[in-house]
């Protein structure tokens, strides 16, 4: 999974404009590394803008893989086979996984785990809205892991050559992982369509509730993306969002060929000229109305979240009290 | 809404060795209440597709690591020894590979 969140504002970004006060030198030698593709390391100086910016996105990323377990999680006890059980079980634990490596990667810019947890709790950061839309049958999971997880693997294959290290290392590991993902998806939907009329309609219905939603996961387009600039100036993004849409909609036209869908878009046409297909309008307003937390599912999500963690306090009341416990001993017994 | 979730859990830096024979490699962090628990999540986190044969996990703290700002000073001084390369010395072809 991941999120489309890049560009998009909350608490964290508002004090994006602060002007460092660094000495020059500094700063000139960290434009200098950023010139020639280098990397930046933790400890190394960097604008404060630049932290916070990836402070912001890799917590936002890392969000999107947590809350990217709910919709998926929903169906593990309703797998249709114990194979597909064991397979979903799989991936939504790679999906913790994954928000652990990240939530790492942005721990080593100084931001604590505490704070990030309390900022997606409180509804102050965001996640991917694409979690904000229900599963609603067994298709969804296999449309979730073919186009959700598909798009995430371009959005996330270009950030593996992010400037920043921790962030650059977390998304290798995370992209290796991610082909599971999409293939398991593919798979699960080419098993159905080969089963009843009825079957077969299950999984057109997901992808035409899916497909729009995808393409906004990339953000919104160029000209409306203000900091995507400085971001690919930053070496942060490589790839602007319309030419990922774009990637991902000329890799996907021919999947849904082989699977036997159609896609929802009657605009939907190979452009000889362009050497690209072309695509209809975006519903935008929808989207934004879904980030700012008006979606068919953002206050469930929020909830189940929060709930889990709460449930989740004695485990970590109990292992802390045990450690405590364990040294006393240790040092009793030295004594 | 209050986390007190894992301030109290130390930070542990996990190092993998990914087959017998070669060395444990840093691939990550992670907080843990204990050792013993910082080694069960490490499994969990980074070994989840036979990554490894061998886990190590130290205390975030208790690494010393070098300052960037000394960067200069600790590694340019090796840029002009060139000698202490094995291609800084021309052999005649006739002897061979050496």
């Amino acid at each position: 999974m991941y999120t489309q969140a890049m560009d998009i504002p909350d608490e964290s970004g508002k004090k994006l404009a602060a002007v460092s006060n660094a000495p020059s030198d500094q700063e000139a030698a960290f434009e200098a590394r950023i010139d020639a593709d280098g990397r930046i390391e933790p400890q190394d100086w960097m604008p404060e803008a630049y932290r916070k910016t990836l402070v912001r996105q890799i917590s936002q990323h890392a969000h999107s893989e947590i809350v990217g377990m709910l919709p998926e999680g929903n169906w593990i006890s309703r797998a249709p086979s114990l194979k597909r059980k064991a397979i979903l079980i799989a991936k939504v634990q790679d999906e913790g996984g994954h928000g652990l490596y990240l939530y790492s990667a942005a721990e080593t810019l100084g931001t604590s785990r505490d704070q990030m947890l309390e900022g997606l709790h409180s509804g102050k950061a965001k996640y991917s809205s694409i979690f904000n839309y229900p599963t609603l049958n067994w298709a969804d999971v296999g449309v979730i892991g073919w186009l959700v997880d598909g798009a995430a693997i371009m959005n996330q294959v270009p950030l593996c050559r992010c400037s920043y290290g921790p962030y650059a290392r977390a998304m290798v590991r995370v992209c290796k992982e991610e082909s599971f993902h999409q293939r398991q998806g593919y798979e699960a939907l080419l098993v159905m369509m080969k089963g009843t009329e009825e079957q077969r309609a299950m999984v057109q219905d997901a992808v035409n509730r899916y497909w729009w939603k995808c393409l906004a996961m990339f953000g919104p387009p160029d000209a409306d993306s203000p900091h995507s600039a400085q971001g690919m100036r930053w070496g942060i993004k490589r790839i602007s969002n319309d030419d990922l849409r774009q990637k991902f909609i000329d890799a996907t036209v021919p999947q849904a060929k082989v699977l036997g869908v159609t896609l929802p878009d009657p605009e939907l046409k190979w452009n000889e000229a362009r050497g690209h297909y072309d695509y209809g309008q975006i519903d935008w307003a929808e989207f934004w109305n879904t980030v700012e937390g008006n979606g068919p599912c953002n206050k469930e999500r929020l909830a189940t979240r929060v709930k889990a963690h709460n449930d989740g306090q004695w485990v970590r009341d109990a292992a802390q009290a045990y450690a405590r416990k364990q040294k006393e001993r240790a040092l009793k017994e030295a004594a | 809404m209050n986390t007190p979730a894992l301030k109290d859990w130390p930070l542990w830096e996990v190092f993998v060795r990914s087959k017998q024979g070669l060395e444990h490699k840093h691939c990550g962090s992670l907080h843990a209440a204990d050792a013993a628990q910082a080694l069960h999540m490490a499994r969990d986190v980074y070994t989840r597709r036979q990554e490894g044969v061998s886990i190590w996990v130290v205390p975030s703290v208790a690494i010393t690591a070098s300052n960037p700002d000394d960067k200069g000073e600790l590694f340019d001084p090796a840029a002009d020894k060139i000698y202490r390369h094995p291609t800084f010395y021309e052999i005649p072809e006739e002897v061979g590979h050496m």
